[in-house]
């Protein structure tokens, strides 16, 4: 395993840093959240990234998709945060795309993935009941009914939920948590939209009776399913939290080099180069976790969930130094709205509360290692 | 890669037939090899074991063969490394010859330079010392004042040393002296060898908190060195002095690494040992088991980037700034292991000496205590963020 990216690696994350610098600059969020903008992301502008393949990076090719890899998707996820742009990637192309390939019979896989791959349906994981990531206090349940399942639960926080065609339920069933398909116009299902700090969309979604066949349940995977779907949305989102917090530094260090005070650049003060370094070595120990546990999916470690907890608690540690050191740095006009650099605080908070936060990881990170 | 697979096998054979067993046991402290004029070894098998090693060339597995070196490529440097640490071997010898002197004269020595210092180092024959600071030159280390002034073909040498690591134990010091004291600071300072045994060399032991005697002070009155020990131009000492400390800045990143070769007891196993643990297996304290999470993820992240700067820097050969990264991480997981080793341990790691303490929680006092000069050896803490704030980040002077 290689932490350096090879040609055709850096080719695929340069397109997309171009792409979404172009295509989705912070100021197109700014307008999708000025607008109330019901989805909350451009759907002609996801179009494009699945003309560009980026929504079956992680499908089959007999499935429609080019099987380009996890690497390579989390340098796409690492672009569109640098620019904060809200897209589909997370919840359809690597949670939605993984709980299928890793979870899906053939005929859940036929039925889904080419839809997945060519960008046509939008998928969201309905986990979360309370207000903190936690798997193992799902009360949504699913019970036999005549020859399928009924559905019953409330979900409080569905990232991308309101948008979805197909809504993957987490429930618990007779024999442990399991993963439900379940389209998103089935009767009993009613969602709510939750207007979220960062500009983003979620969903809040009720089951109520919802009757399912009994080919609903995805059962590949055993019972680690739900663990190896979660790692790989730790691990993408961490991915994505990487390029905001290279963003967010990145603006922080050019303030510090522009911004002049008594007649010179502040950033020759020896207080703000000391924190400057500190979120240095921040952003290079999260780099590194990340592309460790990218590669880590496509290579197949035993040692992915480790991984996955470890890039997603750093992420969340470093997102939050340079947050809120960004806002420190920038001054007075660090708070006023019409800078983008508020943006980034304000995502960091989101994204750090999305699949378990640092204290969550750290206390999973421990019990894997046998402590 | 085949080439490697096959390297890789000689190499487990070679090591198989030629590492004594008591050599692939965790090293206490006490037991490295450094080498030297007047070598010390506890045990033969540390004899035996340098020896067959350096007659291959492996303990400088990359330099080249001329030099007395391995001449392997990094690839097979790197399978050396796995090897050793697949079998357990012990480094066969520790010595600031191989980590830093070694490298800068292979960039800045003259040939006759190399022919005369390298083969040494390689054999364990020669011990070095490094000769920066002074009581006035800290992090301030270009306002040196140790004088060398030419007379013939020899400088004759005045100045006071302080914080020579193992300087009462050193055969030769590399020394920064001033040979220009109406240049600017860092325009008159030279690079220079001074064998030990000259007259007019006194290293005194300095007696720290920890009680060991790591450091001295080395006084230097008259003395003379031939003209020729000279590295690189004078008065162009400085790039050379900055070179040397990214190549210790490298080799401190490996601190952490030092306590798993002598096989200390795990933390979260020492956390458990005082302090029980529930059913599940978790050490029962919360509040301890979550820092020590913490210790252990950024360990782990650490170790992630250390080998991803190496990749990255392995096309130009050089550590580069991104060492004060790694010196800086390094260090303060060190010292941060060993504050969760005294948290874990409470009074049992507390003794100074004699009835009532373990071997393993004496040691672990003092390992706490030598642990503070982590962060001040080799460039402070704060002089390691100024140059990433510099150099890496071009944040203005």
């Amino acid at each position: 395993m290689a932490l350096t990216l090879d040609a055709e690696a850096r080719l695929i994350r340069d397109q997309a840093v171009t792409f979404f610098e172009e295509r989705s600059p912070v100021r197109a969020l700014r307008a999708l959240r000025d607008a109330g903008d019901p989805d909350g992301f451009s759907r002609a502008l996801w179009r494009e990234m699945a003309e560009l393949g980026w929504a079956g990076f992680l499908v089959p090719e007999a499935h429609g998709g080019t099987e380009a890899g996890a690497l390579g998707l989390g340098l796409v996820l690492e672009a569109a945060g640098r620019t904060l742009a809200p897209t589909p990637l997370l919840s359809t192309a690597l949670i939605g795309a993984s709980a299928l390939v890793l979870g899906g019979n053939p005929a859940q896989r036929a039925a889904q993935l080419p839809a997945i791959a060519a960008g046509t349906r939008l998928v969201a994981l309905a986990l979360e009941e309370g207000t903190h990531h936690d798997p193992a206090r799902t009360g949504a349940t699913a019970r036999r009914s005549g020859n399928g399942w009924r559905l019953d639960g409330t979900k409080s926080f569905v990232p991308d939920g309101g948008a979805a065609d197909l809504i993957i339920a987490v429930v618990r069933t007779e024999d442990g948590l399991g993963l439900f398909l379940v389209p998103a116009d089935a009767p009993g299902v009613t969602r709510e939209r939750r207007r979220m700090v960062d500009g983003r969309n979620a969903a809040a979604i009720r089951f109520e009776g919802v009757s399912l066949p009994a080919g609903a349940r995805l059962e590949g995977g055993g019972p680690g399913l739900l663990d190896a779907v979660l790692d790989r949305a730790r691990i993408g989102q961490a991915a994505e939290m990487l390029g905001a917090t290279g963003a967010a530094f990145d603006r922080t260090l050019q303030y510090l080099k522009d911004r002049r005070q008594f007649g010179v650049p502040i950033g020759s003060f020896q207080a703000l180069k000391h924190r400057a370094a500190r979120m240095f070595e921040a952003m290079e120990l999260l780099r590194s976790t990340v592309l460790a546990a990218l590669e880590a999916i496509d290579e197949g470690s035993p040692d992915l969930p480790r991984l996955a907890s470890l890039a997603k608690a750093q992420a969340g540690e470093a997102f939050f130094l340079i947050g809120n050191e960004a806002i420190q740095m920038h001054g007075g006009i660090g708070m006023t709205d019409e800078h983008e650099i508020g943006f980034y605080l304000k995502r960091a908070r989101v994204a750090q509360a999305t699949f378990g936060d640092s204290a969550y990881h750290r206390d999973r990170y421990a019990a894997l290692s046998g402590f | 890669m085949a080439a490697l697979e096959s390297f890789r096998r000689e190499t487990r054979a070679w090591l198989e037939a030629n590492c004594p067993p008591l050599m692939r046991t965790p090293m206490p402290d006490d037991e490295v090899v450094w080498g030297g004029r007047n070598p010390v070894f506890k045990h033969p098998e540390q004899k035996v074991w340098l020896e067959r090693m350096a007659a291959r060339g492996w303990t400088a597995p990359g330099w080249s063969r001329a030099w007395g070196g391995g001449g392997l490529s990094p690839g097979e440097c790197d399978v050396l490394a796995e090897e050793m640490a697949a079998l357990g071997c012990r480094a066969p010898l520790y010595s600031f010859g191989l980590s830093m002197l070694g490298p800068v004269l292979l960039e800045y020595g003259t040939e006759a330079q190399r022919r005369e210092h390298l083969p040494p180092i390689v054999r364990g024959e020669i011990r070095w010392c490094q000769g920066y600071s002074e009581p006035g030159a800290g992090s301030d280390l270009a306002g040196l004042q140790t004088r060398a002034v030419r007379d013939g073909e020899t400088f004759v040498v005045n100045g006071h040393k302080i914080w020579t690591s193992y300087a009462h134990y050193a055969d030769w010091v590399f020394a920064l002296v001033r040979t220009d004291p109406r240049a600017k600071k860092h325009e008159g300072i030279s690079f220079l060898l001074i064998d030990m045994a000259s007259p007019g060399v006194r290293a005194q032991p300095i007696r720290l908190i920890s009680g060991y005697s790591v450091f001295c002070e080395t006084f230097l009155e008259d003395v003379r060195v031939p003209a020729g020990n000279l590295v690189g131009e004078p008065n162009r000492g400085w790039t050379i002095a900055k070179r040397l400390l990214e190549h210790e800045r490298k080799s401190q990143g490996s601190f952490s690494d030092r306590h798993k070769a002598r096989g200390e007891v795990p933390l979260p196993l020492l956390a458990k040992r005082h302090l029980g643990e529930t059913a599940e297996g978790r050490i029962a304290d919360p509040v301890l088991r979550d820092r020590i999470a913490a210790y252990a993820m950024r360990d782990h992240a650490f170790q992630l980037t250390r080998r991803r700067l190496a990749e990255e820097r392995a096309a130009t050969g050089s550590p580069g700034p991104a060492s004060a990264l790694i010196k800086l991480v390094a260090t303060e997981l060190n010292q941060t292991r060993l504050e969760l080793m005294l948290s874990s341990a409470g009074t049992a790691a507390l003794g100074w000496e004699g009835e009532g303490f373990g071997a393993d929680e004496l040691r672990l006092t003092r390992d706490w205590l030598r642990s503070k000069a982590n962060t001040i050896e080799g460039g402070t803490s704060e002089v390691q963020l100024n140059i990433i704030a510099k150099r890496v980040l071009g944040l203005p002077d």
